[in-house]
């Protein structure tokens, strides 16, 4: 069974033992030997989409029923892949220009994505723990990277003492279900909680409070409102690259562990968990709406920005249904795409060498810089969901599930807090194409930033023309998970 | 013919010529600026000529959606990529693809600032429109509805006047509220009919009690469209800050979308619901004609008074399209397309002086016609025609509307009359301001009449304008067909539910 064991594990067991080697690499060599050790990882993980997209596919349970591989999972992996190997392409130039060069940072990344691919994996409430904290500590670390920066520092401090409460209460909850259920893995645990609604009762009390305890951890690890309070302080303090990564890859692994959590051994008790969903994404939608009219800190809006595309996002997992899980995916692909390409112009922001976080220094941007603004308009307009852009699609997909699942208020409200949204969106397409250009951003900005906003902002614009494969996956993964 | 597919080729060839302006088009803002223009006006012109196909090959015997296109689209969902058109849509896209050329060339030389994006724009917008007319398929008329929304954002906020980014997002956030709204009814009609194919649509029956919400939905979106009083208070705001060719775009073809939506969605699809609405839509229609008339007689600012008078000829619209009956009908139709020609052709002529002197107050006008007599013959022509003067096309679309609603409602039929009234009392007193009177500003001593491009932009529409007056059967022809097949389901659809088959189940039980 063991080597059928390992091929199943692969791409992580690949990722860990290619992880380790390159620290060794950079421990050997040096910082100045970060640039290779940036280079190899991003290789790493375009090696491993590639070993998951095409390579040999071990589907099932591993390891005593701890960890599972499926095509969700794979799906989800995939993402989580593109934005940190985008994340780590785009930081580069960063790190050489702050003067801030350090091997261990890819390295914490790599580990970073390895313990989101286990949570997406994960078949059992240890397992998901450890993934969730492998993950957590290198994020902690990476926040605060900038050891001579208050800032950074500061970041880090908060997301460490906020992660690490929200990891109790993961923990708390998750034995509190071993206690009342009596076992941690998946699908043991559907199986007992089918057997109790056959008997015709209800779940008990232990274990709703128990997965009240367990969503809570989850919605801080999302930036869920009201779990949200770290993620504009964190976004702003950590170096920009570092918050283009936290602004994805960690979001879409959280988001794929909590769909697999609430979709599977918990879809007995949709009618309970349901409700808290929904207040959570309505507060998270009308919350990311308002807050971010008033921000002046282009990293903070993000950062609310991000808090309403996970209320948008939990739309479609309020739905609780096949179709939600699909909406999900849907969004949180193209999610992926917008956030990274949004990042990529925040990290062209450079005016004679300093970097600059305003959204007052947009002014004039079409003037400048005609085809950075057009990127950024595009994502802009995207993000308010406007269509034919691809994030039109995402919010149709997770509205059509809610509607479908007799969801009407929360769809009125989200389509109305997009409305409120739009209105910030607006606000920086605004400023780039409206007012009259201040000081221009350096040039040129490098050949990964002009490959990466060109990749973005062409699949962005152009998902209309061709969405078939992205939805097809997408539906592919949903019918996967509830198959398992 | 059959298999050309003239409507995708008429609606994607703009944005075709947008594509290559900004991938070939390279260089300062001063060397982009003559090519950008040349390759918008033969871009669009092409398409106006490809587009005659459709005025031409139109079968007016038949109310069946022609032109039919169709291709997968959205997996799964059985969403596809269907187009095609009826006498309904035909000549708004015809309408859409005459002004888009005319725009470009009265923009030729008002526009200085960013020519390249500005032609762009503009054919995106083409693009967008002439695609939301098309669409067979509910998701890809929303797409094309609200990506409208884009391009005329930009082209009010870049190019317009002082007050440009206020109206801007008034006028993205106004629309975008409704049309979010009429996405979840769209929704909610996929889940009921289990398609978004508009034929399939228009053949179900929803519920009751559905009918009401959807119909609210569709309501809120188009309403803000047409726009409707009292949700048409971002209208003056955009007109008076746009660019001349935005405001004619905006008169003359956007505010139609929201009409087009009732005659579309809401009357076929809703039957039950739009009979139950019907006097709520009499009241709003009415308080529009009066209200905006009495508004416009006070304003200060030609554009503005222009956009007022919009908002009470979309009255004019609203009011025929519920009548219920040929003539109401047939006469909102032929309204839309006469005020998207009349009211096109009033911005231009008010474009035509702001050029020349940059205010659009009417008080720094007087007594042009010593110097500008064609350009006054013109104005009179338009003028008049808004009023609704026999012999051009102004008259037709209203008569045939109180003739309608003069068999519904005789107290109706005055008040929609005393608007009328009330049009000719504020177009005339603009006329008389502008110009009559005796010229002694020395600001308007040297202003020298209508160039030559500007009569070329003139001129289709005064033949049109006259047309639609002296001889409006051959436009009547188009939609009188489909009009009558709608009315039929319509009626149809209201006698089965208002306990016909109950009677006869009677009988048969008896």
């Amino acid at each position: 069974m063991i080597p059928l064991d390992l091929i199943t594990a692969l791409p992580e067991l690949l990722l860990a033992c290619l992880a380790m080697a390159l620290l060794m690499f950079g421990v050997f060599r040096g910082d100045g030997a970060t640039p290779m050790v940036l280079l190899l990882s991003v290789v790493t993980l375009v090696v491993l989409i590639g070993l998951i997209a095409l390579g040999p596919r071990g589907e099932g349970v591993a390891f005593d029923g701890l960890f599972i591989s499926d095509f969700y999972g794979d799906f989800m992996k995939v993402l989580v892949l593109v934005g940190s190997a985008t994340a780590m392409a785009m930081s580069l130039r960063y790190f050489e220009a702050e003067g801030v060069v350090r091997f261990e940072y890819p390295i914490l990344m790599l580990f970073a994505t390895l313990g989101m691919m286990m949570m997406i994996s994960a078949n059992d409430l240890i397992a998901l723990y450890l993934g969730l904290e492998l993950q957590s500590l290198s994020l902690y670390v990476i926040a605060a990277i900038r050891r001579d920066s208050l800032r950074s520092t500061e970041a880090g401090l908060k997301y460490f003492v906020l992660g690490a409460l929200s990891s109790g209460m993961l923990l708390y909850g998750a034995s509190l279900i071993y206690g009342f259920a009596g076992t941690t893995n998946f699908e043991t645990l559907a199986d007992v909680f089918a057997e109790l609604t056959a008997a015709g009762h209800g779940p008990s009390l232990g274990v709703i409070v128990g997965l009240v305890f367990l969503l809570s951890g989850l919605a801080f690890k999302i930036s869920a409102v009201p779990f949200h309070m770290w993620t504009p302080d964190v976004y702003e303090g950590a170096p920009t690259p570092i918050a283009a990564f936290f602004a994805t890859a960690p979001k879409i692994a959280a988001i794929a562990l909590l769909a697999r959590i609430m979709m599977g051994p918990f879809i007995e008790f949709v009618a309970q968990w349901q409700q808290i969903v929904v207040v959570i994404s309505i507060a998270s939608m009308v919350l990311g709406a308002f807050a971010a009219i008033y921000q002046t800190n282009i990293k903070r809006l993000m950062a609310y920005s991000s808090i309403g595309h996970v209320g948008f996002a939990l739309v479609g997992l309020a739905a609780g249904t096949e179709e939600g899980l699909r909406g999900l995916i849907v969004y949180m692909s193209i999610y992926v795409i917008m956030n990274l390409g949004t990042w990529g112009c925040i990290l062209c922001m450079r005016q004679k060498g300093v970097m600059v976080e305003g959204i007052e220094d947009l002014k004039g941007l079409s003037k400048n810089h005609p085809m950075m603004a057009l990127a950024l308009g595009i994502f802009m307009f995207s993000m308010a969901g406007i269509p034919p852009l691809a994030g039109f699609f995402g919010k149709l997909y997770v509205f059509l599930a809610a509607i479908e699942a007799g969801l009407y208020a929360l769809a009125v409200i989200g389509v109305l807090s997009s409305v409120v949204g739009a209105f910030y969106y607006l606000r920086i397409v605004k400023l780039m194409y409206f007012d009259e250009p201040v000081e221009a951003f350096d040039t040129p900005i490098g050949r990964e930033m002009t490959v990466v906003l060109t990749g973005t902002s062409l699949l962005v614009l152009l998902f209309f023309v061709v969405p078939g494969p992205v939805i097809r996956g997408a539906a592919a993964a949903a019918a996967a998970l509830f198959a398992g | 013919m059959s298999d050309f597919p003239i409507l995708s080729m008429v609606t994607f060839l703009p944005l075709l010529g947008a594509g290559i302006i900004l991938a070939f088009n390279r260089g300062t803002p001063e060397e982009t600026a003559a090519p950008a223009r040349y390759m918008a006006l033969w871009t669009s012109l092409i398409t106006f000529l490809l587009s005659l196909f459709l005025w031409f090959d139109f079968d007016r015997g038949t109310a069946e959606f022609q032109f039919v296109e169709q291709a997968d689209w959205l997996p799964g969902f059985n969403i596809s990529y269907h187009m095609g058109v009826d006498g309904i849509s035909v000549l708004f896209v015809l309408l859409t693809t005459l002004l888009t050329p005319l725009c470009v060339i009265c923009s030729w030389t008002a526009i200085q600032n960013r020519v390249k994006e500005y032609m762009i724009a503009f054919l995106v917008l083409e693009t967008l429109m002439i695609g939301m007319f098309c669409a067979l398929d509910f998701v890809l008329f929303y797409m094309f509805y609200e990506a409208v929304l884009i391009p005329m954002f930009l082209i009010i906020g870049i190019w317009g006047g002082p007050r440009r980014v206020y109206s801007a997002f008034k006028f993205f956030l106004f629309t975008l509220t409704g049309s979010v709204l009429l996405l979840l009814a769209l929704l909610a009609m996929y889940f009921e009919a289990g398609t978004t194919d508009i034929p399939t649509l228009l053949a179900y029956s929803f519920p009751r009690e559905m009918q009401i919400w959807l119909w609210l939905a569709l309501f809120a979106s188009f309403a803000v469209k047409v726009p409707m009083w009292p949700v048409h208070t971002w209208l003056p705001d955009a007109h008076v800050e746009a660019p001349t060719a935005g405001s004619v775009m905006l008169a003359a073809v956007l505010l139609k979308m929201g009409g087009y939506g009732f005659f579309r969605f809401s009357l076929p699809m809703l039957p039950e619901a739009s009979e139950f609405f019907t006097p709520f839509i009499y009241t709003l229609s009415i308080v529009a004609i009066i209200y905006t008339s009495l508004v416009a007689l006070a304003q200060e600012d030609m554009k503005k008074l222009i956009a007022y008078s919009s908002i009470a000829h979309m009255g004019f619209v609203t009011l025929g399209a519920f009548t219920g009956n040929q003539q109401g009908l047939e006469g909102a139709l032929f309204q839309m397309l006469s005020h998207g020609v009349i009211s096109a052709a009033l911005f231009l002529i008010v474009g035509v002086i702001y050029d020349r002197v940059h205010t659009r107050e009417i008080a720094d006008y007087e007594g042009l016609v010593e110097r500008m007599p064609a350009y006054s013959v013109v104005f009179m022509i338009f003028m008049l025609a808004s009023v609704g003067l026999p012999g051009t096309g102004g008259f037709v679309g209203e008569f045939l509307i109180l003739v309608g609603v003069f068999q519904v409602n005789t107290w109706l039929a005055l008040l929609a009359a005393s608007g009328m009234v009330l049009g000719a009392a504020y177009m005339l007193y603009l006329y008389r301001r502008i110009i009559f009177g005796t010229l002694t500003k020395d600001s308007l001593k040297s202003i020298l009449d209508m160039n030559r491009r500007e009569a070329l932009v003139f001129a289709p529409l005064v033949v049109l304008v006259f047309w639609m007056g002296i001889y409006p059967m051959s436009f009547l022809d188009f939609m009188s067909v489909s009009v009558s097949n709608l009315i039929e389901n319509y009626q149809g659809a209201l006698a089965a539910a208002d306990g016909v088959p109950n009677l006869v189940s009677l009988g048969a039980a008896q």
